[in-house]
């Protein structure tokens, strides 16, 4: 599937090659069965780019921040599940990037490399509101062998993955809070599905809920508390790569958007359509949202991790997320104004059905309102 | 035991399972139960019984991880408000 010649490009260029010829071709049925993009998938461990922010000393290519986004972008081009399950795993390669197993060396970096593997997370719970810095399963020790018993309400692509990040307290005696990030390998792991995934969009992240039982070695809990690698790595990345993916969304309407009004101006040359003024507005918000995307991936490859944990950085990337996928669903919605009957058929080159309906997701996804009573929290604590 | 202020606004606002009376100066505050939720009212308590401001130096979590660092930041901030 992947060329010769592909596979020399940079992740970016490999990433928009698949999109064009794999995501987007097979991205309406993901979206119709709800089901796993296997042929994507395929096509992206092919390329070599769930490894790519590996560093390279161990079987990856180091890519930046801005560099992931940027690939990220290429394939929400072409379904927005699929990037979004690209996303996930890398801030998983990420928190193991940035923070240690407590066996220690690269041993696992290794091993996602030379496997391609993917990496998924599990960090809610059933009976915690939504809370992430609180759980309730707690991981039992024994000798140099931990069991961890865990009911999560959304697992992604969980059924899917070579391995889970799996929150829970330290010990069963252990506050709420207390807790410890551990990666839960796919030969000591159990998933019994416990629900459905049936929703309005981003439908091909499959992500019912899960009983997990997991079983494994004591040296891959992260050594960090969940609560520093939270912090430092998983919030901010999270937030800037998930809106890497409404802003590939978001230039997928766009392009859209664009060629319609070209197409209706060919038709009737020396007149500018009517539309042509709402595209213009649909191309400044494109590129506000473009410069804070942007801005947020470069930030992550600029700052250390204690400079990412301070309060005023924490809104500040709350700030991203909530104006990100703010704009998107605005950016779909003028889209769908200009392409007019177009877009809103579902069997036309113009349909955004899928985009809309996974455009809402964005704002669901970690809450906005749940994020901005975090910032309203954290900024009593921000000063200068 | 005095009366001790710290443990006081502790009480009032860390949320603890226990009484924070009932821990040592060194233990850890958030092995013991605080959220970072929690942590800020706290540091807002502190504030007010101390009549202090924390400046942005000392926002971090390692400030407000025991008794003892908390008492060690306010010592600071009482003899030299200004930095």
């Amino acid at each position: 599937m992947i060329s010769g010649d592909t596979a020399k490009l940079a992740p970016t260029e490999r990433a928009h090659v698949i999109a064009d010829t794999i995501v987007r071709p097979t991205a309406d049925d993901v979206d119709a069965s709800a089901r796993f993009p296997h042929e994507s998938l395929a096509a992206i461990r092919e390329a070599r780019l769930l490894s790519t922010m590996i560093p390279a000393k161990f079987g990856g290519e180091g890519t930046s921040f801005r560099e992931t986004g940027g690939v990220v972008e290429q394939l929400a081009r072409g379904c927005a599940s699929t990037a979004m399950i690209y996303a996930m795993h890398q801030v998983q390669v990420a928190c193991l990037v940035r923070h240690a197993l407590a066996g220690g060396g690269p041993g696992y970096l290794r091993e996602v490399a030379a496997g391609e593997l993917l990496l998924a997370s599990a960090t809610s719970e059933v009976g915690i509101g939504g809370d992430i810095r609180s759980s309730l399963c707690a991981v039992e020790i024994n000798g140099d062998q931990f069991v961890l018993l865990k009911n999560a309400p959304v697992v992604s692509y969980g059924q899917f993955a070579d391995a889970l990040l799996v929150t829970a307290r330290r010990k069963p005696d252990s506050a709420p809070s207390d807790q410890v990030l551990v990666l839960c390998e796919r030969s000591g792991l159990e998933l019994a599905q416990t629900g459905t995934w049936e929703t309005l969009g981003l439908r091909g992240t499959c992500s019912p809920p899960f009983s997990i039982s997991a079983s494994g070695s004591t040296s891959r809990i992260f050594e960090q508390p969940f609560a520093d690698i939270l912090a430092q790595t998983m919030h901010p990345v999270s937030h800037a790569l998930w809106a890497s993916v409404w802003l590939g969304m978001a230039t997928e309407a766009y392009n859209v958007a664009r060629r319609y009004i070209q197409e209706q101006a060919r038709r009737s040359v020396g007149r500018i359509p009517p539309e042509a003024t709402r595209l213009a507005e649909l191309a400044t918000a494109h590129h506000q949202l473009v410069t804070l995307v942007h801005a947020a991936t470069e930030r992550l490859d600029a700052a250390d991790a204690a400079d990412l944990a301070a309060a005023s950085s924490q809104v500040e990337m709350n700030a991203v997320k909530v104006a990100a996928s703010t704009l998107v669903v605005d950016i779909v919605g003028q889209a769908m104004l200009i392409t007019g009957m177009a877009g809103y058929r579902t069997n036309s080159e113009c349909s955004l059905g899928r985009l809309l309906r996974d455009a809402y997701g964005t704002k669901i996804m970690i809450n906005n309102d749940r994020i901005m009573a975090n910032s309203a929290h954290l900024l009593l604590t921000v000063r200068s | 035991m005095t009366d001790d202020p710290i443990r006081r606004v502790l009480d009032g606002h860390a949320r603890l399972p226990v009484s924070a009376w009932a821990l040592g100066d060194g233990d850890n505050l958030y092995e013991a139960g605080m959220t970072s939720h929690a942590s800020v009212n706290v540091m807002l308590g502190l504030e007010d019984t101390f009549e202090v401001e924390f400046p942005e130096r000392l926002l971090r979590k390692a400030t407000f991880s025991s008794i003892a660092s908390i008492r060690a930041a306010i010592e600071e901030l009482i003899a030299s408000p200004a930095t």
